[in-house]
């Protein structure tokens, strides 16, 4: 008897061993959706294929970098050498892209940032006729990687002296600089009169009205140490001194705009003065709260949500909130309303590397029922089929076909070096030691060349509005492998459709020129504050349609290292029915639109 | 990770009978999952190593469910359940994933093989080291091994240290433990060598949790490993030799392939030495006391 139960075991740990391969499998396509399908068919008649695109997922991007003339290729710094052996995956950041409509003539422009020392940044201006071209050398904003300043990492717009024009905020591994936009026609630089810190790493930065007096303040968070200079290393014990628990980052700065054109260091009383390896950070009301709260993602180690106050101060809540128990590597902090609910989710990423590391990503959902100070998130991302995405960094909510719906795109790869070599085996050993070991840089194998999670491919989920997203990348024609860190969304060529910027480290900065079924319809707002901030960040539009109520909020920065739009745009679906738009200003002023006209983008100017 | 047992505990001496020392005193076959459960906790408390209580929860809970069942079905009586606890709670700490099916899957492979794979009544593979091989082999999308935590602080690695020397040391182990410890150094020195690596992310792994783990409730294992001392010291040593050979090549569970490849050798030699005739002249080995209660079948 013994003999048959024993074989009856063997059989069923057998089976248990296939069934594992069977999960393991069902994982990998789960991430990888029906991208090898559709990039078959891409293989033949691009024309053709590109038509049974939009009509199978109601998109087809499109590379147009090149005939748009943007000629853009990023170039990674060069530190301190007593870093090269390492300075690839050290020198890794600095790509990223903010678009804002700096002259006001109705067309969306873009800013890309270099890092390479005595690079030019570029600002594209939309000409309009589906070209660009560079005017940042023109007008001042070029020449901000000047050997012994530092080197850029990002920029955000925002009209923080509220004379209607975006200005230009560019953060570096260096010195910070502010640009104030003059009416389109030229910036100047404002640095030193603002009262900015004379050198930081900062790694994000957003800007968010949290105390809705009417002025945006700025949100820094920094990477490494404060005060470290990457190119004159004194130690080389300036590596995170945990893979997972770091606290020697640099500090989170808070500067309150006192409407005056200079700015008031208020990170201390403020409680946000965290020293975590801050690189990504976004600000929202996630509360219901009515003031924003700032949500930041950390490398290494957990994400932090600090709850507004009141607009006096804020309280970090992440480990009661549930999305700052499970330390990872934070890389982007977006919000989607993906259910249209009327309520933000967070998308945050991380690294998923097979057989090394499955951080996976986080898709944040806020549990039902709660806000305020019992606000919960529980992480939705395996079940509704978005957690593998590689070494991902930035990544977007937004209606990608104009379905209703919110997609999410996603852009990833570390460092892309040699085709089938790996340094993750080194970067684990390494990653996995102590922090006398982890935190010197001297300890670091050398990477001779090695790729690290590199030429991964792309990611652009789409939300099916029933708690599932499907990947359809290489459908869609998402298909470059570059090492991307930034997305920005924008509608380039005023169409009524999201087009996709993708800022790619030590690559090109690429287009993708989206086409979307001209029988789905979209609705686009435009804000502009009086009694709030100009920029109307932190303003919500609520849009009732077809049933449902679908969230969106004017951000000063989402993703990582990027800026959307500042046009909110919603996406319908086929004949439509509009019932509402409801409008909550940063001033607390609520304006209700009755059926606004679909396939327009309204301009709305907020009541006094 | 399991550790099982045919032989009693130790009796307490008469003179200590009834003495306070007495109680004191914990029984051997609690030891161990008295310290890894003093290793879970302070971990959690301190710095929140678990991907989350319920997947830990989840794959103890898998584990114990599994053994009480197998047991009842191999062996015709139910189980004692520490040996299932400290697999459970080894794959809830070493085991990463984001989902929760590999937490289950894990520990149900684990002691479905020591039911599964046996020879002359034994199992010959550590389960927990067969189970997380098989996780990491099988299904590299969704799993991957506990690589950093503990804040990569050296103070919590001590006080495990200290406490599982201890009490590894009053189970007549510690030997095992020194010798791999001792080999994966030398071994450290030569991979630097080779690989130009600096010899500090060589002997990084060590340092952290994972390999305490390791250490104290793998290569240990007593129903898995030879009786000698000699024995136990020499099939370390190839342990520590073939991690380091995967490690040449950048395997990145190398440790855990290892076990799984050479432990199961001078066992299973063992036991086909025991099933030989005896001699009149071969002397008895000595079962040393052991980590954890019996789940051995009869």
């Amino acid at each position: 008897m013994r003999q048959y139960t024993q074989a009856v075991i063997i059989i069923l740990f057998i089976g248990m061993l296939v069934m594992l391969r069977v999960l393991n499998n069902a994982s990998v396509s789960g991430a990888s959706g029906t991208g090898s399908r559709a990039g078959d068919a891409l293989a033949g008649d691009d024309r053709r294929a590109a038509e049974r695109n939009v009509a199978r997922y109601g998109l087809h991007l499109e590379e147009v970098s090149k005939a748009a003339g943007v000629d853009f290729v990023h170039q990674a710094p060069r530190l301190d050498s007593k870093l090269d052996h390492i300075m690839p995956q050290i020198a890794s950041m600095g790509a990223s892209v903010s678009v804002a409509d700096f002259d006001r003539d109705g067309w969306l422009d873009f800013y890309v940032t270099n890092s390479g020392e005595g690079s030019r940044n570029r600002l594209y201006r939309n000409l309009g006729d589906g070209t660009f071209e560079d005017v940042a050398e023109s007008l001042g904003v070029a020449d901000l990687n000047v050997p012994g300043t530092g080197v850029c990492m990002g920029s955000i717009w925002g009209d923080y002296d509220n004379d209607g024009y975006e200005d230009l905020l560019v953060y570096k591994w260096g010195k910070t600089e502010l640009f104030r936009n003059d009416e389109g026609k030229g910036f100047t630089r404002v640095t030193d009169s603002v009262g900015l810190p004379d050198w930081i790493n900062v790694g994000s930065a957003t800007w968010v009205d949290y105390d809705r007096d009417g002025f945006i303040d700025l949100f820094l968070g920094c990477y490494w140490a404060d005060g470290l200079d990457l190119w004159n290393l004194k130690s080389t014990k300036m590596m995170p001194e945990s893979f997972e628990y770091a606290r020697n980052g640099g500090q989170n700065y808070l500067f309150r705009n006192q409407g005056d054109g200079t700015f008031e260091d208020v990170s201390e009383s403020a409680g946000i003065g965290s020293t975590r390896w801050a690189l990504a950070v976004a600000a929202a009301d996630l509360r219901g709260t009515g003031y924003p709260d700032l949500f930041i993602a950390n490398d290494y180690g957990v994400s932090e949500l600090f709850a507004n106050q009141g607009g006096k101060s804020f309280r970090e809540i992440g480990r009661s909130a549930g999305v700052g128990a499970s330390p990872k590597s934070g890389m982007n902090v977006a919000f989607g309303d993906i259910f249209n609910q009327g309520r933000f989710s967070v998308y945050v990423t991380n690294i998923s590397e097979e057989g090394v590391l499955i951080q996976g990503n986080n898709l944040w959902v806020p549990r039902e029922g709660t806000a305020g100070d019992g606000l919960r998130y529980d992480n939705m991302a395996r079940s509704m089929g978005v957690e593998l995405g590689g070494w991902s960094f930035g990544a977007q909510f937004g209606d990608l076909n104009n379905d209703g719906n919110q997609d999410l795109i996603l852009t990833n790869g570390y460092v892309s070096a040699k085709r089938g070599t790996s340094y993750w085996y080194e970067f684990s050993m390494v990653a996995g030691g102590n922090s006398a070991i982890i935190s010197d840089a001297r300890n670091w194998p050398p990477m001779h060349g090695k790729s690290l999670s590199g030429h991964q491919q792309k990611k652009v989920w789409l939300n099916d509005g029933a708690g599932h997203f499907s990947e359809v990348s290489q459908a869609v024609g998402y298909t470059d492998v570059s090492d991307g860190r930034a997305i920005a969304l924008a509608d380039l060529w005023n169409r009524g459709v999201l087009d996709v910027l993708a800022a790619n480290q030590g690559g090109p900065l690429l287009i993708y020129k989206n086409t979307v079924p001209d029988d789905r319809a979209w609705i686009g707002f435009e804000l502009t504050g009086t009694k709030s901030n100009r920029s109307a960040i932190g303003a919500e539009v609520r849009l009732f349609f077809n049933g449902v109520e679908q969230l969106q909020e004017v951000s000063g920065a989402a993703g990582y290292s990027a800026q959307n739009q500042r046009r909110l745009h919603f996406g319908l679906g086929e004949n439509p029915s509009v019932e509402k738009a409801v409008i909550r200003w940063p001033s607390g002023t609520v304006q209700t639109l009755e059926a606004p006209a679909v396939g327009q983008v309204h301009l709305i100017e907020e009541p006094q | 990770m399991t550790t099982t047992t045919t032989t009693s505990p130790p009796p307490a001496s008469a003179s200590s009978a009834g003495s306070p020392r007495r109680f004191l005193s914990l029984d051997n076959r609690y030891l161990a999952p008295v310290l890894i459960t003093g290793i879970l906790f302070a971990g959690q408390l301190s710095f929140g190593i678990l991907e989350s209580y319920p997947r830990t929860l989840l794959a103890i809970g898998a584990s114990v469910l599994a053994e009480l069942i197998l047991g009842r079905l191999m062996l015709g009586k139910w189980p004692h359940l520490a040996s299932a606890y400290i697999t459970g709670i080894s794959v809830g700490i070493l085991v990463r994933s984001p989902a929760y099916w590999p937490y289950v899957m894990c520990s149900l492979i684990s002691i479905t093989s020591k039911y599964a794979i046996r020879w002359r009544g034994r199992h010959i593979w550590n389960p927990s080291n067969l189970g997380i091989s098989a996780m990491l082999f099988l299904a590299p999308a969704s799993v991957a091994s506990l690589s950093i935590q503990w804040g990569n602080n050296i103070w919590p690695m001590l006080v495990i240290w200290l406490l599982g020397a201890a009490i590894i040391s009053r189970l007549r182990r510690f030997h095992i433990c020194a010798t791999y410890v001792a080999s994966f150094l030398a071994f450290s020195g030569v991979r630097s060598l080779v690989t130009g690596a600096p010899f500090l992310a060589a002997v990084a792994p060590i340092t952290g949790p994972m390999y305490q783990l390791f250490i104290f409730f793998m290569i240990t294992d007593p129903k898995t490993t030879v009786r000698s001392k000699r024995g136990q010291a020499v099939t370390v040593f190839f342990v520590a030799l073939v991690e380091a050979l995967l490690r040449l090549n950048q395997v990145v569970n190398a440790p855990f392939y290892a076990l799984f490849l050479v432990g199961p050798i001078p066992f299973i030699y063992e036991l086909w030495r025991d099933g030989r005739p005896k001699t009149a002249n071969r002397p008895e080995t000595v079962q040393a006391p052991t980590l954890a209660p019996s789940e051995q079948p009869a």
